[in-house]
């Protein structure tokens, strides 16, 4: 009772604090100078079309790198704590099967394209990379003695995540500033190979993020 | 839009109470999720600006005014990444909960107390 | 217009947030948990951020609930075992 007497003055409280920042909130008629500068400068500057992940990439790199650090520390957290055992045996229909690995190339065909297209149309490599390891799903999915090969797993992210560190350094070297993406000819406004170096680095992210969710999901799905 | 940032709130507000009230370890790690949906409709609905569209700059937008058409980017990049953050903390937290049932057998959060003073 | 569509489905998400805290049964709530992720989903393309949307549509409303799912599958094949 006294429990429960509690929880109600908890939320009480922050309702209580909630409410007038909901009353009072002043919603903005224009752009802040910030998110000016941002949407300008990915035209003329970077020559992306998605402000979003020319954001993502260039202006708050650094941000992306501790975050895909945190993701690849979560991932050798759940590693650490679930070891795999083998499981009994159940083999799936043979339709199942077929069908599962015709459509799971299909998957990650999309999810390619979605971060190789992530300057242009909505998407990256967050979102390239989830559609990746949805493909992986399937297959555990259909076929339950399946064996993922741990060792390209880990060596596609560990590659992908020192290639992206590498690319943020060139920027160091040719002295135009950490993950800057312009080290690489800015191209065409609209075609699939400009705004420099971010399709490169949103597809180092991509495959990184798929391998790394491809682990969680093998680890947390073994029997 | 005022309308989703009561949303917003309210589902963070539910997803506290739920963390607070129930005893079941799935049902605290459910609650969060859910105050986790709140947090970002929150940030999103805070980055809206009445009749504006996505800041994806193709031929549909007069590029020379775009910074009159579009919304802000910020909120949207920031959530983006807080999305992926959250799922990977969702199973480190599931993995705790394995191996604390493995220990103990019971996923009732009564039977973890040699912490408690 | 929207925020007719962001009334309607605000309603449904807090009465399924409501359900989904005080549901007993841990496969129902983690489904309807589920569904709320897909309905933010919809409010985040109405608010002009496709990006996030398609983020949480693919991570919120897939990938978490099958971690969750996954990890009922654990715990109830650690009763079986003994």
């Amino acid at each position: 009772m006294i429990k429960k007497i509690f929880v109600a003055l908890a939320i009480f409280g922050l309702f209580s604090i909630f409410l007038p920042i909901m009353i009072n909130f002043d919603f903005h008629q224009n752009l802040s100078e910030l998110s000016t500068q941002y949407v300008k400068g990915s035209v003329e500057d970077l020559n992306s079309q998605n402000v979003v992940t020319s954001v993502i990439v260039t202006y708050r790199g650094l941000d992306t790198l501790g975050e895909v650090t945190v993701l690849f520390l979560a991932t050798a957290g759940i590693g650490f704590l679930l070891k795999k055992r083998k499981g009994k045996k159940r083999v799936a229909s043979e339709l199942l099967q077929t069908s599962s690995s015709f459509l799971s190339v299909v998957i990650i065909m999309f999810g390619i394209f979605i971060f190789s297209h992530g300057h242009l149309t909505p998407g990256g490599g967050f979102q390239g990379g989830v559609m990746i390891a949805s493909a992986f799903l399937l297959l555990m999915l259909s076929d339950v003695n399946l064996e993922l090969n741990h060792t390209i797993l880990q060596f596609i992210e560990s590659l992908s995540g020192a290639f992206y560190v590498v690319v943020g350094l060139i920027g160091l070297v040719l002295t135009i500033g950490f993950l800057n993406s312009k080290i690489i000819p800015l191209g065409e406004y609209g075609n699939l190979f400009s705004a420099g170096a971010i399709p490169l680095i949103y597809s180092f992210v991509g495959l990184k993020v798929g391998s790394e969710l491809t682990n969680i999901l093998d680890a947390m799905g073994g029997d | 839009m005022i309308f989703a940032l009561i949303l917003g709130f309210a589902l963070l507000l539910i997803g506290i109470y739920g963390m607070l009230s129930q005893r079941n370890l799935i049902k605290i790690v459910i609650s969060f999720s859910i105050a986790d949906t709140g947090t970002h409709i929150i940030i999103v609905a805070i980055g809206y600006l009445r009749g504006r569209t996505a800041p994806i700059l193709d031929k549909a937008i007069d590029i020379a005014n775009a910074t009159h058409k579009v919304v802000d980017p910020i909120p949207s990049a920031l959530v983006l990444t807080a999305i992926v953050i959250g799922l990977a903390v969702t199973a480190l937290m599931l993995s705790f909960i394995i191996e604390l049932y493995k220990k103990k057998k019971s996923l009732s959060i009564d039977d973890y107390q040699e912490l408690k003073w | 217009m929207i925020s007719t569509i962001i009334i309607i489905l605000g309603i449904i998400m807090i009465v399924a947030g409501i359900i989904a805290v005080h549901l007993k049964n841990l496969l129902a709530a983690i489904i309807v948990s589920g569904a709320i992720s897909l309905l933010a989903s919809i409010i985040y393309l109405i608010l002009g951020s496709p990006d996030v949307a398609m983020t949480e549509a693919s991570i919120g409303a897939g990938l978490t609930t099958i971690v969750f799912l996954f990890a009922l599958n654990k715990a109830r094949k650690e009763d079986k075992n003994d």
